[in-house]
């Protein structure tokens, strides 16, 4: 919050900063903004980028190294036998309970004088870097400032300056996607690493049981942990599976009507219904699955002799397979409109029926777009995780009877990185190697699918 | 066929001079049977549309039916003594360090006692007597206190919130005729309230506390006020973040980029993490943000950060696409008099542009509210009384509120957990109205 | 078309009917008071029309006028279109085509059409030309079937190109071929009238000519009806032609007449290219 205040006073300082630049341009032209290379108003955002800009970046710096700093001044206070023999993670437990400490909270150690006193330590130096930290913000701005004002006269080309920076920073922001997929890559890769340096590779990809408990002791049951995610591959593509029996045929027909069918009143209100059912959070359907489908399926068995999970793949496969109609209805719906007029007419023309059009002339026609559409849904399916977390299964069956529990890889990542985490234990770490067969799976259909879909666009353009 | 006066219907299958070719043949049940196809065919289209709305209502007449009781809340006006023994032990002036650690729960416990003496002496019975009314009724009757304490010493009227189960069984929620086994709540609770509805002292009120109030234990405690603000907080974090880089990342694509490999590059990457799953940004948040960064659990700053990610690809495409519908002729025309590229876009081409813009940034930020699973790999899924104060308190969000509800076992989390649902949704269609409406009003065909 | 500045009227080619002929016509499609309206646009005013069997008639005037509308309205092809209305009588064999009696789907194996643009289904070159015959029923075999995809190829002139990749997608082929494919599609149904739209209109000059031949050779099993652009190809392949302006039926008549004698002032002025 604090550090939120000192960001908008520098932001408010480059915004004097601008009047101030625009002043002083117009004042060394005598006057005469005309006689400037470019609008004072140029000036002015010369002088406040100036201000602004080396100022910020002191701070992000600043914020970033501070802790660092001030933890190993920290540390290296307390006495010598405390963390001498540490392993990192019981060196950063330590280091928390001091935090605690110093931030008030509970935390298991307060009692004892050298965490109490590492704590003072901690906080005063806090408060000094914070003071330290906006004194240097604020002189860079007004070195900024007086670096800015000198500069400006009549033959400053300010505007070019100023659209040179402004440039830059619009590069900047169409890199943070690609930094965004490197993030996802390399934190994926390197947590995944670290896995399978305890867990070998093909044990993993191949292995059949899958029970990440690693117990703290040894003669605990269960303390094997087995980390053979086939279970789970199975249960992900099982649900996916009955997800799409449901969606396919359901959005492909629904879109099928909207487009060829259903005159602009039905449309008018069949289309935002549709919507409607894709804006629904996906933990709104966990909830419905969980609550109203199971039991349904359940009580539905039960009565004919069946006998259902209530955390049966159906129900999980079932509500998915709903939230993804209009996902496959509305990329359908696009793909058939792509269809030229010309193909229809032709149908037509030769005396035959609607659906005889639709069967056997836009169908076949728009068939690699469809195509195209159900790898996105199923990539979806895959990916989705607040239905599988609430209705399926948490325990890795390896079965594909949809009447039973299932769990996938979704369910599995959310159940391994909630509560409480340590990043060394191997089960912690596999939740990032099942993250990451899961991004570069769906990121295989994605981009299959949306190179289908532009191939079969480009032509009908 | 050069017969040109006869075939009158022209029907007639061959030519009259042997031609090879026939005539379709549209008599008989050829015809009809391909109506019949054809009937059969719009029929399943119109089911597949009828069933997507009938899936539509089940859902949200489950949630309504199930929900719309938590608005309400069963009390019961018990006659609470503020024994000046307890509050005031000395006599002197009244000390609001008293007042605070004074045990206003006897009081209730006295006042249930008194209304019914005939409830044995014993541990079991007395715990069912003290679970006719919430546990933590105790607190409104401090503030009762603290606020007004002329109170002390009388006898005074208060309504006091049941507890769950017996809320749950005053709402009708629960058959008193299943055999005393197979409900929660027992025939001598039953009578008890009777008793007290025969007396006139059980009544619903609207639910304020489900409005005012973060998360609790006791479902009857239980509000969603907590998690509003979570949600508030974190997407003002969103939408600082993601607005402002996917507006600036659309203009550079779409009005300053040259066409090249490495603009493709970007292109192709953003229309691929529009398709990632949100639990993978998740994970990106947990390694990165938390671990790497070292942000604060279970905040507000982290979890908007993620959703920032999460939400960038789409209103980059949806910002490109309205940059895209306006048409050259006006950047032309201000490039023609002199403007520089930047003041072409800055003052014609985003302006003309941003109600395009503002719909899918706000289409953006509905599907962050809706948002649950990544927050739940950055903590966001903690058990969290107090409601957050700033960005970097622990915090949680409606959706995840709505998980962690629905994972209770008690059944009055049910009613409570629809009820949110119930205001989730209402925020969602708002923000789709605004889109819409944004849409309807500022749409310029060119 | 005032590109070419002719204030000759164009060569009539065609082979005028002889007057026996001319006494046996035989009425196809008659249309009385033909209006159509677009919403509120009126975009066919009043259109009475005779086309006689086993002669091509020709639909010729400047863009807009209308002429392609009234071909749609031949076979009911505006249907598809939503916002379109039409009033009068079209008769085709002296029964009502808009009466709601009539079957539409019947009415179009009956009236075929080739469009415009080529527009060869996305399938082999064979299941372009029995796609017509396979919904309506009318081949009973795999046999009958490829001697109807044959002999259609055959009459378009087509077969010689194609024999040997019939398994080949339509959309191969070049645009003339194409076409010649529609054509050839439309013919396999055998219908009793072919209504073409501009056929050529998207064609080079020799394709052209092809299909030119092809329809003066069609005349002899069909009616035709044909819009065009051209005044040329009008008189090249027409026995009869009507000339459309904004929305009006101006004049009809013998081909030889209209390009020769016409009796409008306006006919007069289109087909010397005053305007167009």
């Amino acid at each position: 919050m604090q550090t939120f205040i000192v960001v908008l006073a520098l932001l408010g300082f480059a915004a004097v900063g601008y009047t101030m630049g625009r002043a002083r341009a117009v004042m060394t032209a005598g006057g005469m903004p005309k006689d400037l290379h470019s609008l004072p108003s140029y000036y002015g955002s010369y002088t406040a980028i100036w201000i602004g800009l080396p100022s910020l970046i002191l701070l992000a710096i600043w914020l970033i190294v501070q802790p660092y700093v001030i933890d190993g001044v920290v540390m290296g206070g307390l006495p010598a036998g405390m963390t001498e023999g540490l392993s990192p993670s019981e060196y950063g437990l330590l280091l928390n309970d001091i935090r605690n400490t110093a931030t008030g909270n509970i935390s298991a150690r307060a009692g004892e004088p050298a965490i109490a006193e590492a704590a003072t330590q901690l906080k005063s130096l806090s408060q000094t870097s914070f003071i330290l930290m906006v004194i240097a913000a604020f002189g860079v701005g007004a070195g900024g400032l007086a670096f800015a004002r000198n500069r400006i006269s009549p033959d400053l080309r300010a505007r070019n300056t100023v659209e040179k920076v402004i440039n830059v920073v619009l590069i900047i922001s169409s890199l943070i996607a690609i930094l965004t997929t490197v993030g996802i890559v390399l934190s994926l890769l390197f947590e995944s690493f670290i896995f399978f340096t305890k867990v070998p590779f093909y044990e993993f990809l191949f292995g059949l049981n899958w029970s990440p408990q690693t117990a703290l002791r040894s003669d605990q049951v269960g303390s094997s942990g087995a980390f053979g995610a086939i279970p789970l591959f199975v249960g992900t593509l099982l649900i996916t599976f009955i997800a799409m029996i449901v969606a396919a045929p359901i959005g492909l027909m629904s879109a099928i009507y909207m487009a060829e069918y259903a005159d602009p009143r039905f449309r008018a209100f069949a289309k935002p219904m549709l919507e409607v059912l894709a804006g629904i959070p996906t933990v709104v359907y966990g909830f419905f699955a969980a609550l109203t489908v199971a039991p349904f399926f359940r009580n539905a068995g039960e009565s004919i002799g069946l006998d259902v999970s209530s955390e049966s793949a159906l129900a999980a496969g079932v509500v998915m397979g709903i939230m993804i109609i209009p996902f496959v209805s509305s990329l359908s719906d696009d793909v058939i409109n792509a269809v030229p007029q010309s193909l229809r007419d032709g149908s037509y023309g030769l005396g035959a029926t609607k659906s005889e059009t639709i069967r056997s002339v836009i169908v076949p026609a728009a068939l690699p777009g469809i195509v195209g559409a159900l790898l996105l849904a199923v990539s979806r399916a895959i990916g989705e995780t607040m239905i599988v977390v609430m209705a399926a299964g948490l325990a890795a069956n390896l079965t594909v009877n949809p009447l039973e529990a299932v769990t996938t890889v979704t369910v599995q990542i959310v159940t391994l990185l909630v509560g409480d985490q340590e990043f060394d234990s191997a089960k912690t770490l596999s939740a990032f190697a099942l993250g990451l067969v899961l991004f570069f799976i769906t990121l295989a259909l994605n981009v299959i699918a949306l190179s289908v879909v532009r191939k079969y666009r480009e032509k009908y353009d | 066929m050069t017969d040109t006066t006869s075939s009158p219907q022209g029907v007639s299958p061959g030519g009259a001079s042997g031609d090879p070719i026939r005539r379709p043949v549209f008599v008989g049940p050829h015809l009809a049977r391909r109506y019949a196809r054809e009937r059969r065919f719009r029929l399943l289209g119109l089911a597949s549309v009828a069933t997507a709305g009938v899936i539509l209502l089940i859902l949200l007449g489950s949630i309504v039916s199930k929900g719309y009781s938590a608005f309400w809340q069963h009390e019961v006006d018990l006659d609470i003594t503020f024994s000046a023994e307890e509050l005031n032990p000395d006599g002197g002036p009244v000390e609001r360090e008293t007042l605070l650690r004074a045990n206003y729960l006897d009081m209730v416990r006295d006042a249930l006692k008194r209304e019914f003496p005939d409830a044995a002496d014993d541990r079991r019975e007395r715990r069912m007597l003290y679970g006719l009314v919430s546990p933590n009724a105790d607190l409104a009757l401090r503030n009762m206190v603290l606020e007004d304490p002329s109170l002390i010493g009388t006898t005074q009227t208060v309504a006091i919130k049941m507890s769950d189960d017996m809320d749950t069984f005053a709402k009708g929620f629960i058959d008193r005729d299943l055999p005393e086994g197979d409900r929660r709540v027992k025939d001598r609770e039953i009578s008890w309230h009777d008793h007290l509805e025969a007396e006139g002292r059980v009544h619903a009120a609207f639910n304020v506390d489900f409005f005012t109030t973060g998360d609790s234990r006791e479902p009857e405690e239980a509000g969603i006020y907590g998690a509003l603000i979570g949600s508030i907080l974190t997407l003002t974090v969103t939408l600082l973040v993601s607005f402002p880089i996917g507006v600036m990342a659309a203009a550079y694509l779409e009005e300053f980029a040259p066409k090249n490999r490495f603009t493709d590059l970007i292109e192709v990457n953003i229309n691929n993490l529009a398709a990632v799953p949100s639990i993978v940004f998740g994970l990106l948040g947990l390694a990165v943000f938390l671990n790497f960064f070292g942000l604060p659990r279970s905040a507000p700053l982290a979890g908007g950060l993620v959703l920032a990610l999460m939400t960038l690809p789409t209103i980059i495409i949806a910002s490109r696409s309205a940059l895209k519908a306006v048409p050259p002729s006006i950047r032309e025309a201000a490039l023609g008099l002199g403007a520089s590229r930047l003041q072409v876009v800055t003052h014609h081409v985003l302006p003309l542009a941003m109600p395009g813009i503002l719909t899918g940034t706000i289409i953006g930020m509905a599907q962050a509210l809706g948002e649950t699973a990544p927050l739940l790999m950055i903590g966001m899924v903690a058990f969290i009384v107090d409601v957050p104060q700033s960005f970097t308190d622990p915090a949680t969000v409606l959706p995840v509120q709505v998980y962690i509800w629905a994972d209770s076992p008690e059944r009055a989390f049910v009613e409570k957990t629809s009820a949110a649902i119930m205001v989730l949704l209402g925020f969602l269609v708002l923000m789709n109205a605004v889109a819409v409406l944004l849409r309807k009003r500022f749409e310029r065909r060119w | 078309m005032s590109s070419t500045s002719m204030t000759t009227t164009p060569e009539v080619a065609s082979k005028s009917p002889s007057p026996e002929q001319l006494a046996n016509r035989y009425t196809k499609v008659q249309s009385r008071d033909v209006n159509v309206y677009y919403g509120e646009k009126h975009a066919l005013k009043h259109v009475d029309l005779d086309v006689y069997q086993n002669e091509v008639t020709a639909l010729i005037g400047p863009s807009g006028c209308g002429k392609s509308t009234f071909l749609r309205c031949l076979n009911r092809m505006n249907d598809v279109i939503d916002i379109c209305r039409v009033t009068g009588r079209i008769a085709l064999d002296e029964h009502d085509i808009y009466d709601p009696s009539l079957d539409v789907v019947q009415l179009r194996a009956r009236v075929g059409m080739v469009f415009q643009k080529p527009n060869p289904f996305p399938k082999t070159i064979y299941d372009n030309i029995a796609y017509g015959p396979r919904i309506h029923g009318i081949a009973h075999g795999k046999a009958e079937l490829d001697e109807i995809v044959q002999k259609s190829l055959e009459r378009a002139g087509l077969w010689k190109e194609v024999s040997d990749r019939l398994d080949q997608p339509g959309t191969g082929l070049s645009g003339g071929q194409q076409q010649r494919l529609c054509i050839a599609r439309a013919i396999a149904v055998n219908p009793e009238v072919i209504l073409m739209d501009e056929p050529c209109s998207a064609l080079d000059p020799i394709a052209t000519a092809r299909i030119e031949e092809l329809i003066d050779e069609l005349r002899e099993n069909f009616t035709i009806v044909i819009v065009t652009h051209s005044m040329q190809q009008a008189a090249r392949v027409s026995q009869r032609t009507a000339f459309f302006h904004l929305g009006d039926l101006v004049e009809v008549g013998e081909t030889e007449t209209i390009f020769t004698n016409p009796v409008d002032s306006r006919t007069q002025g289109y087909i010397t290219g005053r305007f167009g």
